[in-house]
């Protein structure tokens, strides 16, 4: 079986599972935001059960629109928070939040091996860890917090193997985006995408957060990674107060994946010549090389998300500012994804170099990235973003223009106030 | 049977272009309904009648996992959608919450904006009245048949913790 179908069978009490099928799935996290909550809970409250399945493995996480930025967020924010302690599950208030996808992994609530459901799309996020992670809507997920379980089909899998050396400024957003912009918006549409070869191997947990964090923009239910060395110190690091943390340890890396797993299809890519890569408006999958984007003069640069909003991202950006500014003409906006990528990054320096560099430094928020607050656009003025969608009006204005890209273009776009190769300042 | 008229859309109409973000700070079904797909279709909501049917092409309700999404097209009016294809967590939405969806492969590029349809769910029957043609969809696996049954997921779940 693939990494999907033996964690999925796992969760069913089958031997075996086959995809097409349809699965009752127990589930080990249950996640929703102060967007998506309120009316996971409203329907909740419909289903007549008085309290969820198991308070340790549901939370909630006030990270869209909070802090709250209208007088009606701030009643779903309230909404949620009468809930959360009505309930006793996992929360995070605003000053120990972060951005749900960059919190939970760090805060060790997510293991290797574990089926997580969100009510957030970057859900499959967690499939760095060799989770299987996805996104679903309000309603499924009132059901799996009254019962712990939620139906699923069984999805195909693409294989996709990343074959050759990194090259230099090319990472995990790069890797993702090519895939996208190769195999288009639906992809992977329904399925479960595996990634493997020595690119992935060499790549940080950071940079395989961002590329599992953008599998729903191929379409995919699900994108997984198989667990490693650096995977299993990740979980030692963050994930030592978790009660299932030392099953995942004796086990080890021994690979889930059978010798008989059947994909759908598989991919292979050398990365050895690829460079950094940009998503044109207004589709993830309309993506370019650097080299070949031409003249674009930026308003706004972004550095940050569930998707490039960790400890590495803002490291390649400070390493990049370091004794330089954000162009005149510009906006930068910096988010950590969390208070403790912000922390550390306050104590190793780098907000010191953003501040003097000219950028904004905010709290964790998703807030610009789907249009909410911190950073929303005018009409006709573009925008390069480490986030991950470019749909039309998604950071504001119809008429503005989204491009996405890794955080070493980011800042080097920032700097030069036009979409820039960070090779500029090697 | 449902009855109204086609609002045809292309690809990939992601749930951003459905209802937008900025008016996720509300969950009523009427409210929502006021924005539905205004960033792509301005005057949608005004325009549209009782029973009307969106007709997309593929990968509809991309993106974001916003339930608002189908709950603003329910409320907007729309009886249903038809799209060559569907983005899974908008499919599943959907379906919880009772927003019938057809999937009809390549015989949606027949319709065209303003054509009159007729849609028998029970016989999966797609009828163009304007253009006088009909076609049949794929039934939905029994699972999903149980859930729409019920009439949504949460009393189909209702249904099953009472046994």
């Amino acid at each position: 079986m693939t990494l999907a179908e033996s964690i999925l069978a796992a969760h069913s009490g089958r031997e075996e599972v086959h995809p097409g099928e349809f699965v009752d799935v127990s589930v080990d996290l249950v996640l929703s935001n102060d967007v998506t909550a309120p009316l996971a809970i409203q329907e909740f409250e419909k289903l007549g059960v008085p309290r969820v399945f198991d308070t340790g493995k549901v939370v909630m996480v006030p990270d869209h629109f909070c802090p709250n930025k209208d007088i009606r967020s701030a009643e779903q924010a309230k909404l949620m928070r009468e809930f959360v302690r009505k309930q006793g599950i996992g929360y995070f208030e605003v000053g120990r939040m972060g951005i749900e996808h960059v919190l939970l992994p760090e805060q060790g609530f997510v293991l290797p091996e574990q089926v997580v459901v969100g009510a957030d799309s970057h859900t499959c996020t967690y499939g760095a860890l060799g989770a299987f992670a996805t996104g679903m809507g309000s309603t499924d997920i009132a059901v799996a917090m009254a019962t712990g379980k939620i139906w699923m089909k069984i999805p195909e899998t693409i294989k996709f193997v990343y074959r050759g050396q990194l090259p230099e400024w090319v990472g995990g957003k790069d890797l993702i985006l090519y895939t996208i912009g190769q195999i288009g918006v639906d992809g992977a549409l329904y399925s479960a995408m595996e990634f493997e070869g020595e690119a992935i191997s060499e790549l940080t947990m950071d940079g395989r957060f961002t590329m599992a964090n953008m599998a729903i923009e191929a379409g995919a239910k699900a994108g997984i990674f198989s667990v490693d060395e650096k995977t299993l110190e990740y979980v030692r690091e963050h994930a030592s107060q978790n009660k299932g943390v030392h099953g995942v340890l004796q086990k080890g890396h021994e690979r889930q994946i059978s010798g008989n797993a059947r994909y759908a299809d598989v991919i292979e890519y050398d990365v050895s010549v690829m460079e950094p890569q940009v998503a044109l408006p207004h589709l993830p999958s309309n993506v370019k090389p650097i080299s070949q984007i031409g003249d674009v003069k930026l308003d706004q640069v972004v550095i940050g998300s569930c998707t490039n909003g960790r400890h590495e991202d803002l490291k390649i950006a400070a390493g990049i500012f370091k004794g330089r500014q954000v162009h005149p003409d510009l906006r930068c906006i910096i988010i950590p994804g969390s208070q403790q990528v912000y922390l550390r990054a306050l104590r190793e320096g780098f907000i010191e170099t953003f501040i003097e560099a000219g950028a904004v430094v905010s709290t964790p928020t998703c807030g610009p990235c789907l249009g909410g607050h911190m950073g929303v656009l005018a009409a006709g003025e573009r925008c390069l973003s480490t986030t991950n969608r470019n749909f039309v009006g998604r950071m504001g204005s119809t008429t503005a223009e989204i491009y996405l890209a890794g955080p070493a273009v980011a800042t080097a776009s920032a700097i030069e106030g036009r979409i820039a190769s960070p090779e500029v300042f090697v | 049977m449902l009855q109204g008229i086609a609002h045809k859309f292309g690809a990939n109409v992601d749930t951003d272009a459905i209802i937008p973000a900025r008016y996720l700070n509300m969950i009523e079904p009427e409210e929502l309904a006021k924005h539905c797909m205004e960033d792509i279709s301005l005057g949608f909501a005004g325009k549209v009648k009782q029973g009307d049917i969106i007709v997309a092409t593929t990968n509809f309700g991309c993106g974001s996992s916003r339930e608002h999404a189908p709950l603003a097209i329910k409320a907007s009016g729309v009886s249903c959608v038809i799209a060559q294809s569907f983005a899974r967590i908008f499919f599943r939405n959907a379906i919880n919450i009772g927003l019938p969806l057809l999937e009809c492969g390549e015989m949606v590029k027949e319709i065209e904006d303003g054509d009159i349809l007729e849609v028998d769910l029970a016989e999966g029957m797609i009828s163009n009245v304007t253009k006088g043609r009909s076609f049949k969809v794929a039934a939905y696996p029994e699972f999903m048949r149980e859930i729409v049954a019920s009439g949504g997921l949460i009393k189909h779940t209702k249904k099953k913790l009472a046994c």
